[in-house]
């Protein structure tokens, strides 16, 4: 980094500002617990904070705090709670933690948990809904679902204009009517469409910073890490999504990496690698498990996670304000879809997502909480083989679970991984030398 | 002349090549790891250049290589077993385009380029079914050396079916099949069988491609070698030197350090 960057205060600001926004999140989360508030629960793939933030919900997101516990090295603890309570050591450890914290009246490491007045789930992942069941035997308060269309195979999705497609968006749109309803029943606050379209021009803000984010580190050196720095900025993305404060903070994100792209200013490490990451980050051992790579000269230019756990943000969808709910429902339609085709159809756009970053690798990590977005990832893996020669690596642990976390065998394989990369490099150098 | 070395630290034995400039074995050794991982490697060290009669001075570049390779602190830098495996198989059988490595606690299906270089690999590291391991705890519940589970199986008529996927439970199902009376012959035929239907399991994950050279502790074991030509329904390589490929492929990358002046950082053990 030269001087200049660091003087000007902008590179670094987006890692700093998103640690200091996660730590206000908790703060307000914590004064809402403690006057008693009732809080939405909502998940990433398609949260609708947009529309919720009209009833002045507290947001909470369980798959963040539970992350948030194995980030924090204590996720043990909860898991062991969860199971001691009765759930099966094989189901989603994102479930489990957030039983503990349940039973421990929301005392969580970051703060504490306001209880739900209601959950909002999408279809996205088969656990959602089991999960909000759990919420719904313990406290009583209503679930509800939204069914969101999937694509009815890979490249088949409607395509908006279509008749398909304008008859699943009146689907999700007559949803969003019942959820309104139900919103101003739960909260005692009359709809506002007016709020509404407030909080939905900044998601809309906050969709074109997203998509210009990732688009940013096609950059050579990548401008941030995807893996570790991508997920601070998802962080983000989701936590504020339809506030001032993310639209904001999205905004100086773009600065700070378009000015890093122009100085060509890469992440902390010098690039030797640039690698595709598939599946959810190894958070027992967060940091940890990025140096894997890292100390290779590895660097995730971009990946799945980014995509699906964004609930589809990187699309860029700008919503049209002067038929707000219409828009929401189209944007929702498009977002959520297109982070089940992240799971479910995968291989096309990986193809074309290495290609774009000029990847020189793909990293497959599947876990053992998450059939969702595991199962299929050795079948993705041998279709890319099929239609690219990128080399990919395929490694397994946990998003939450370090029983499960071999560090030395993982090592073995990503050792592994950059050695054939290195040879494939320099057999390529001697060919054309 | 100059002398390249390979030091192969494993779970079970630790292995040590040395290597001329025309890539040919002047020197070996193979000992028990044990406890002390350190101790291990200097041993193996010192016993092959003993058995070279090869000055330490001489010895130009030294990998590590295997599960301890960075407890090879003489060494020079490391390389992962698995590309080890895949350079030494090719080396020593040029049309190696498959290789099983099974070792004494993991078994590795890789699949390499005519270069050597690694194309795909797969690892049961995270159980030891199918792996040495195996057939050790076999050996424990029938009180047999370990050299004699070969000869033994092969001696077998009906083998018997090992239905269990646990090394650990694996040795309770052996001595299940002893106490109604089934001949150790066909309890051993059947062990093999099961490990060999593990393995290629894992070779099918990578894809099977001709010729499969077959690496590591387990190929001085007659009736692996012969379950898996059956199974596969091809003759596996398995050259002298299959104990000690690991080694032998860190000797040649060690050799390639020399011969490039050390230069090159982005050649594999780069990292160190």
């Amino acid at each position: 980094m030269d001087d200049t960057a660091k003087d000007t205060g902008i590179v670094g600001r987006g890692n700093d500002a998103g640690a200091r926004l996660f730590r206000e999140w908790f703060q307000g989360l914590s004064h809402a617990a403690d006057e008693g508030r009732g809080a939405a629960y909502v998940f990433v793939m398609g949260s609708l904070c947009e529309l919720l933030r009209v009833f002045d919900f507290p947001i909470v997101f369980p798959e963040i705090n539970s992350l948030q516990t194995a980030v924090r090295r204590v996720a043990h603890e909860y898991l062991n709670e969860a199971e001691d309570y009765g759930f099966s050591p094989d189901i989603c450890g994102y479930v489990k933690a957030d039983v503990a914290v349940q039973l421990r009246g929301g005392a969580h490491p970051m703060g504490t948990i306001p209880k739900p007045a209601l959950a909002v789930c999408t279809n996205a992942c088969n656990t959602y809904l089991k999960w909000g069941e759990i919420w719904e035997r313990m406290y009583g308060m209503p679930l509800f679902t939204l069914d969101v269309p999937g694509s009815r195979g890979a490249g088949l999705a409607s395509a908006p204009g279509s008749d398909d497609f304008e008859l699943d968006r009146r689907y999700v749109e007559a949803q969003l009517r019942e959820l309104i309803a139900l919103c101003e029943r739960v909260s005692g606050v009359r709809f506002d469409i007016d709020r509404l379209r407030e909080h939905m021009a900044h998601a809309t803000a906050m969709n074109a910073g997203w998509a210009r984010v990732l688009e940013l580190n096609r950059s050579r050196p990548a401008v941030f890490n995807a893996l570790s720095d991508g997920t601070i900025f998802l962080g983000v993305a989701n936590g504020f999504r339809g506030t001032a404060e993310g639209a904001a903070y999205f905004r100086d994100l773009v600065e700070e990496l378009a000015f890093k792209a122009e100085r060509g200013i890469g992440t902390t490490i010098e690039e030797q690698w640039r690698l595709i990451f598939v599946g959810v980050p190894c958070y027992p051992i967060f940091r940890r498990f990025t140096e894997l790579f890292t100390d290779w000269g590895g660097v995730f230019v971009n990946s799945t996670y980014l995509w699906f756990a964004s609930g589809g943000a990187n699309l860029g969808f700008a919503y049209d304000l002067a038929r707000p709910i219409e828009s929401l429902a189209e944007g929702v339609l498009l977002g959520v879809r297109d982070a089940m085709d992240s799971m479910f159809f995968q291989t096309r756009a990986l193809a074309g997502m290495v290609a774009d970053f000029a990847a020189d690798g793909v990293v497959f990590h599947p876990i053992k909480s998450c059939r969702t977005v595991s199962t299929g990832l050795a079948d993705t893996r041998r279709a890319l083989m099929a239609v690219t020669d990128v080399p990919s690596l395929f490694v397994e642990s946990d998003l939450m679970d370090r029983r499960v976390v071999s560090e030395a065998q993982m090592k073995n394989r990503i050792d592994a991984f950059f050695e054939g990369l290195a040879s494939r490099r320099h057999r390529a150098a001697a060919a054309t030398a | 002349m100059a002398y390249a070395a390979g030091v192969d630290v494993g779970a079970t034995q630790t292995k040590a090549v040395l290597i001329n400039e025309a890539r040919e074995i002047v020197g070996r050794s193979l000992t028990d790891t044990g406890a002390n991982v350190m101790r291990a490697a200097e041993t193996a060290f010192a016993e092959a250049l003993t058995n070279g009669d090869i000055e330490e001075e001489a010895v130009e570049f030294i990998v590590g290589t295997g599960y301890g390779r960075y407890k090879v602190t003489f060494g020079n830098t490391q390389v992962t077993e698995i590309s080890c495996h895949g350079r030494g198989a090719v080396h020593m059988f040029p049309l190696t385009r498959t290789v099983l490595d099974m070792g004494g606690q993991d078994t590795k299906a890789i699949r390499v380029q005519p270069s050597g270089e690694i194309v795909d690999f797969c690892m049961n590291d995270k159980c030891a079914a199918g792996t040495g391991r195996f057939l050790g705890a076999a050996a424990v519940a029938l009180d047999l050396p370990l050299a004699e589970l070969g000869p033994t199986a092969l001696r077998g008529e009906r083998a018997v079916k090992i239905s269990t996927t646990c090394t650990v439970f694996a040795e309770s199902e052996v001595l299940s099949w002893l106490g109604i009376g089934k001949k150790i012959e066909d309890i051993l035929l059947g062990v093999h069988e099961s490990i060999g239907a593990r393995s290629i399991g894992l070779l099918r994950r990578v894809g099977i491609e001709e010729q499969v050279t077959f690496t590591g502790g387990v190929t001085k074991n007659a009736a692996m070698v012969a379950t898996l030509n059956k199974r596969l329904g091809l003759s596996v390589n398995v050259g002298d030197e299959a104990h000690y490929m690991g080694a032998l492929g860190a000797a040649l990358f060690a050799l390639d350090r020399i011969v490039a002046g050390r230069a090159p950082a982005h050649a594999p053990g780069g990292a160190a």
